[in-house]
């Protein structure tokens, strides 16, 4: 197999990952922020329930969350689901496990604001949705820029998890080519397609922190 | 009219009772200064009237209309929803660390409540904002950011951010007690100058020359209660022991 044949195969995996990752922080960024919030408003039973839930999800490997959700349909309740379930199971595990850990990263942003932060909102009259949006929110992000960075450049790699559920992601094509035509070669690529993405994460992010600097 | 009027109300944080039957109103132009002790209950005060806190026992009104007002059950009832915004846009707290918004620039810090809040048109309130920033001799400030400003300059941007809301009276939770003696004098100016624009105001401070020469009573308190309410010049000859004793320790310094 030629070296571009290679690429090009590898090429559709590569988006395929891309897919994975940009659908998890399309779905979980959100979610983890709403998790966050009701998990603000202390109501003891969903509080407790939000900490179960991400306590399972930071406490069993994402790999073992990924078999749960694709096989246990069928192993638990005999459900039968079409290949296309195979890329939703990804994402309904991928956006489960990574929202936990954002719903973290926003709750340690949230809870280090200063209260004044709230009370001068009170007094002006905003209503809690404008304060939380207009005032809080900016200003958190700003504070847990780089956690999330981090987080997403994890997501990254992570992706390649998805092999363990036969989904054809980059990671799966690679091992492929290299056990029909016995070459490090896919590895190499896979490795630099990582490196190169988590570069662009890494800068693009760094821009953004550049233009969140403005004000302390 | 009294601009307010506040009867009878306590406040306890579990089993402390940081207010104990408070009553006072400040009318229309009137200056009223409020000293006393640390944990002596005047910061509560006046959170609890500007619903920062909200009471246990009472009746809270702004120019004669009730913003808490005691219900049937022996529980304070408050104003709720449109009389609730409303009701918040007739007073405006200065804080001890300004709490301005960092994120906004200093234009927008004074605009966006009265925008977004009070829904006035943002010509005229973009107006009102740079006629602010000149009394409060910051009109080249208008587009830096609250980091970038000392602490008095930043005091001065929060007074010009209540005022912006056109409340009818100003309190001020102790304006001057994170800043050093010079931006304090900064501070003391620009509340000397809105007295003499007939503000109504209430000031909670440890500046007890400032408060003697501004306000029209003096209020001291101690221990949830108020021990004297009077003019500057009784207090200042006040035969109480208590108050002797408070005013002592500054005559001292």
């Amino acid at each position: 197999m030629s070296f571009l044949t290679m690429l090009q195969v590898m090429g559709n995996g590569m988006l395929k990952s891309i897919g994975i990752f940009l659908w998890t922080l399309l779905l979980s960024l959100p979610l983890g922020l709403v998790i966050a919030v009701i998990r603000q408003k202390k109501l003891p039973v969903v509080t407790q329930i939000i900490k179960i839930y991400i306590s399972l999800m930071r406490g069993t490997p994402l790999m073992l969350q990924l078999l749960v959700v694709f096989f246990g349909p069928f192993y638990l309740f005999k459900i039968r689901l079409s290949d296309g379930y195979r890329f939703i199971a990804v994402l309904i595990a991928f956006v489960l496990n990574y929202a936990a850990y954002f719903a973290e990263i926003y709750r340690s942003g949230i809870e280090s604001m200063p209260i004044g932060q709230y009370e001068a909102a009170t007094v002006l009259g905003y209503s809690k949705t404008q304060t939380f949006l207009k005032i809080i929110l900016p200003q958190v992000i700003k504070r847990i820029f780089p956690a999330l960075t981090n987080e997403v450049i994890t997501l990254v790699k992570d992706t390649s998890l998805a092999f363990s559920i036969a989904y054809v992601e980059m990671f799966t094509v690679a091992k492929q080519i290299a056990a029909k035509e016995t070459t490090m070669l896919p590895f190499v690529i896979a490795g630099v397609f990582y490196y190169v993405f988590n570069f662009l994460v890494a800068f693009i992010s760094e821009r953004i922190e550049k233009k969140m600097d403005y004000y302390r | 009219m009294n601009i307010l009027n506040i009867e009878h109300i306590s406040k306890s944080f579990d089993d402390l009772c940081v207010l104990k039957d408070i009553s006072f109103s400040v009318s229309e132009g009137e200056i009223v200064s409020i000293i006393g002790p640390s944990g002596s209950g005047k910061s509560t005060l006046l959170r609890c009237a500007t619903m920062l806190e909200y009471v246990d026992q009472g009746t809270i009104s702004y120019m004669g209309q009730p913003m808490c007002r005691m219900g049937g059950d022996g529980k304070p009832l408050y104003v709720k929803g449109r009389e609730e915004k409303e009701m918040r846009s007739r007073y405006g707290l200065v804080f001890q660390n300004f709490n301005l918004f960092p994120h906004f620039s200093v234009l927008k810090n004074i605009m966006d409540a009265p925008v977004k809040v009070q829904k006035r048109p943002p010509e005229e309130v973009k107006k009102q904002a740079y006629e602010l920033l000149e009394k409060m001799g910051l009109q080249d400030k208008a587009d830096a950011y609250p980091c970038q400003l000392s602490g008095g300059q930043q005091q001065r941007v929060s007074i010009a951010r209540a005022l912006a809301m056109q409340p009818k009276i100003l309190f001020f939770d102790e304006p001057t007690s994170a800043l050093d003696p010079e931006l304090t004098i900064e501070i003391l100016k620009v509340i000397r100058q809105l007295a003499a624009e007939k503000m109504t105001m209430v000031i909670v401070t440890h500046e007890m020359n400032f408060a003697k020469e501004v306000s029209h009573k003096m209020i001291f308190m101690d221990k949830g209660v108020i021990v004297e309410e009077t003019t500057p010049e009784e207090l200042f000859r006040s035969d109480n022991e208590r108050t002797k004793r408070f005013l002592g320790q500054y005559a001292l310094r």
